[in-house]
């Protein structure tokens, strides 16, 4: 579904995906974690298509099309979804009228039909009862005045209305309360399904208890140094990056 | 108004919306009409100022009215105050007078071309096919070439003509009214309309009565070299009340065209006047060649206790706008409202704000202003809030928004405020945001087009403003907004 092969990003001049490569099937779940600066949050941006992010080599082909092309509106209509690290504020926009915007947006470019307004409220109802969420956020304008989580649970809605195929997570768990971090979660494994895919960006360990990733990623320096299962997560819990960097050194055996 | 007679309203409007859609969304309206015309030549002096009152066949003191304001306007210069880039108007190059050379009777003799315009307009004038509910008075650069519904209206005891029938049908009324709230020698531009108006709408609404329908003026600028000078004056007595829109709109042409109107509105006790602007001159091009130069004079009197005066207006178009609908609170515990949202783009310059002139007890006003600039244009609110030593127990309310697209424009606010009475209560709120480019990369991020986004925050922006016009007119107003903003990103 997604590869990235070799990709090079530059960033106000700088290089910072220096041969970044990835692939994910359908239905897999891949964690990124890695130290911060060390350009994950650039490869969502890369991957979404942030104006300003530049690609100076390699590829990215998403179920076949070379997304690199495209702008940002059209690989969202073609499911690519990335939930922001910090999400933005837009004061006098209603969310329920954004969210309806962006649904028939990419519906239309899709050639699918859009959904009137009754229609559109029906789904809003039943993914706020999936994400056990409450109305109260979709009256206000979008994530004006939102508290830290309640901007980070309002990206996950967005995502499970949105429906995307692959689903871009970036540290959506930061911030989030202890119930607040079950509930995204939760809503993230009920929209887990053989068709999407999601890529998972974070610090804590912690969240992978409740989303279990199929691979763990470590980057850092603008590449994946270091793949494995989950178990990597809880050994980079245990020993911290400065072991990634020895152990891709060889100077340390793989630890006990 | 019932649900049918808003919805065949829309439909015209949405017509009217993809003739703009076939037009590539640019300037709709920039057509110009094949007719034969009669006129005056350029210039200005006594004598043009006669024959033009001759031609309408002006009782004297009409005659003598405007002759006193020519003579005073002779004194006086151009205001310099505003924050604008205006070049110094020749008045000698303008023509005064333009009218279709064919003087219809009735609606069946007016021209097929003027009618076809209307109708292209969107605002068609065969009461068939007329806005239903909305009466209209059509007026074609100098003069009102059809009024709509009058049987209708003149049944309900409303009066609604265009000025040149009034002067000669209610002289007195007229007499009574006219210049009461602008007088002649107000300002510059206000004396050289005393002089030279050639027509415009005039409304009275007698003691107790609610006008039946909303009523609507639609002025068109067709000849080239042609000033219009138009002149509003609405009336409403006692416990009366009165719906009024406006509509403007001008061919592209190259040079710039001056429009240079009065409106005065007059409450009496208990009377209600909502006046709305939807206001889509010719802008200019791209690199800011031609345009109208929108300057006018509005304003409204609340005379009586307890009337009230709205003026909610949409600008998107004018090269230059100028102008500041104000509200004078005479009456104890009356009201004063003005609604604004002003789209400027490319060069376009808009000064524009209000006054609200607090005399009367417990008077309130309420001004809720928000500029748009995009490209290289500017953008200012000027306003004053004004509190007589008379008015005890004043209050006004003050909030001024800018919302900036791209990095070459400017916004500018110049709030005034004299308060001379210490028991008034006046507030004032500011902001100035931006459309930033996170936000535009968020929507786009979620599907939404960069055309759409934009939309979608100025619709957010204005939708405050928006929810004080009819409702078929907040739809045209943000698809003119669409418009006029065509290509701010990127
Ligand atoms: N718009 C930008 N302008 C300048 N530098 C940038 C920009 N975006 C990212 N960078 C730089 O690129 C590097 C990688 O940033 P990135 O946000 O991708 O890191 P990250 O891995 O997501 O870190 P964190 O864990 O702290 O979120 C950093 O050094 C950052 O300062
Ligand atoms: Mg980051």
């Amino acid at each position: 579904m997604l590869k990235i092969e070799n990709l090079h990003a530059r960033v106000a001049g700088k290089e910072i995906l220096k041969g970044l490569t990835l692939a994910v099937n359908a239905g897999e779940v891949h964690a990124i974690m890695g130290p911060n600066g060390a350009g994950k949050s650039t490869l969502g941006n890369v991957l979404a298509g942030r104006p300003g992010y530049e690609v100076t080599a390699g590829s990215v082909e998403f179920n076949g099309v070379n997304i690199l092309e495209l702008p940002p509106e059209e690989r969202a209509a073609a499911g690519v979804f990335l939930a922001l690290q910090y999400p933005v504020e837009i004061p006098g926009v209603n969310n329920t009228y954004f969210l309806r915007t962006a649904l028939n947006a990419q519906r239309k470019a899709r050639g699918e039909n859009e959904l009137d307004s009754m229609a559109f409220l029906k789904t809003v109802r039943e993914k706020l009862k999936i994400m056990q969420i409450s109305d109260d956020l979709l009256k206000r304008a979008v994530n004006e005045g939102f508290s830290g989580g309640e901007k980070k649970r309002n990206e996950i809605f967005q995502m499970a209305l949105l429906e995307p195929k692959l689903a871009i997570l970036d540290e959506t768990d930061s911030g989030l309360d202890i119930d607040a971090l079950k509930q995204v979660s939760q809503g993230v494994n009920a929209l887990r399904s053989p068709e999407r895919s999601f890529l998972v960006i974070t610090h804590y360990q912690r969240l992978l208890d409740y989303i279990t990733p199929d691979f763990v990623h470590v980057l850092a320096d603008g590449k994946i140094v270091e793949s494995g299962d989950r178990t990597l997560a809880l050994k980079l819990e245990e020993h911290g990056y400065a072991w990634v960097k020895e152990h891709e050194a060889g100077v340390v055996g793989e630890p006990a | 108004m019932s649900s049918e007679t808003n919805d065949s309203t829309a439909t015209v409007l949405r017509d009217n919306a993809e003739v703009a859609e076939v037009l590539g969304r640019q300037y709709s309206a920039g057509f110009i009409t094949q007719i034969e015309t009669t006129g005056l030549p350029p210039g200005l002096n006594e004598e043009t100022i006669r024959q033009l009152s001759a031609i309408k066949h002006e009782p004297e003191w009409m005659t003598e009215w405007r002759l006193s304001a020519y003579r005073h306007w002779l004194t006086m210069e151009e205001p310099k105050w505003a924050h604008l880039k205006l070049e110094p108007q020749d008045y000698q190059k303008i023509s005064y007078y333009s009218a279709p050379k064919k003087k219809p009777k009735s609606l069946d003799e007016v021209d097929p071309a003027i009618l076809d315009t209307y109708d292209k307009l969107g605002v068609p004038l065969h009461e068939r096919a007329a806005l239903a509910g909305v009466a209209v008075d059509a007026v074609f650069d100098s003069v009102s070439v059809v009024t709509t519904f009058r049987k209708q209206l003149a049944d309900a005891g409303v009066l609604f003509c265009s000025m040149s029938s009034a002067i000669r049908d209610y002289p007195e009324l007229v007499q009574k009214y006219l210049g009461s709230v602008v007088p002649p020698g107000d300002n510059f531009y206000a004396a050289l309309n005393s002089a030279v108006f050639s027509d415009g709408s005039f409304v009275f609404i007698p003691k107790g009565v609610r006008c039946p329908m909303e009523l609507s003026t639609y002025f068109r600028i067709n000849a080239q070299n042609t000033g219009q000078f138009e002149r509003t004056l609405i009336v409403a007595e006692a416990g009366s009340h009165v719906s009024y829109l406006e509509g403007c709109t001008a061919p592209k042409r190259d040079e710039n065209q001056l429009h240079a109107a009065v409106v005065e509105l007059v409450a009496l006790e208990k009377a209600e006047i909502k006046y709305s602007t939807v206001q889509n001159w010719y802008p200019g091009d791209e690199n800011g060649k031609g345009g109208v130069y929108n300057i006018v004079t509005k304003r409204g009197e609340c005379r009586g206790d307890d009337s009230k005066i709205t003026w909610t207006q949409v600008e998107t178009g004018s090269a230059i706008t100028w102008k500041y609908p104000s509200v004078i609170l005479r009456g104890d515990r009356s009201v004063g409202e003005f609604h604004s949202v002003a789209v400027t783009h490319h060069y376009q310059q808009a000064d524009t704000g209000t006054k609200m002139v607090h005399i009367g007890k417990d008077t309130k006003s309420k001004i809720i202003s928000k500029g748009i600039s995009a490209g290289k244009s500017n953008n200012s609110y000027r306003g004053l809030v004004e509190v007589k030593k008379s008015a005890a127990g004043a209050r006004n309310y003050t909030s001024c928004d800018s919302l900036l697209i791209g990095k070459k424009c400017g916004a500018h606010t110049f709030p005034y405020m004299e308060v001379k009475n210490p028991t008034a209560v006046v507030e004032h709120e500011a902001t100035t945001s931006k459309i930033s480019d996170d936000q535009m990369f968020y929507c786009r991020s979620r599907g939404i087009r960069e055309e759409d986004a934009v939309s979608m925050i100025v619709d957010g922006f204005c939708k405050q403003v928006f929810r004080e016009l009819p409702m078929e007119f907040a739809v045209e107003a943000k698809k003119l907004m669409e418009v006029s903003l065509q290509g701010a990103i990127g």
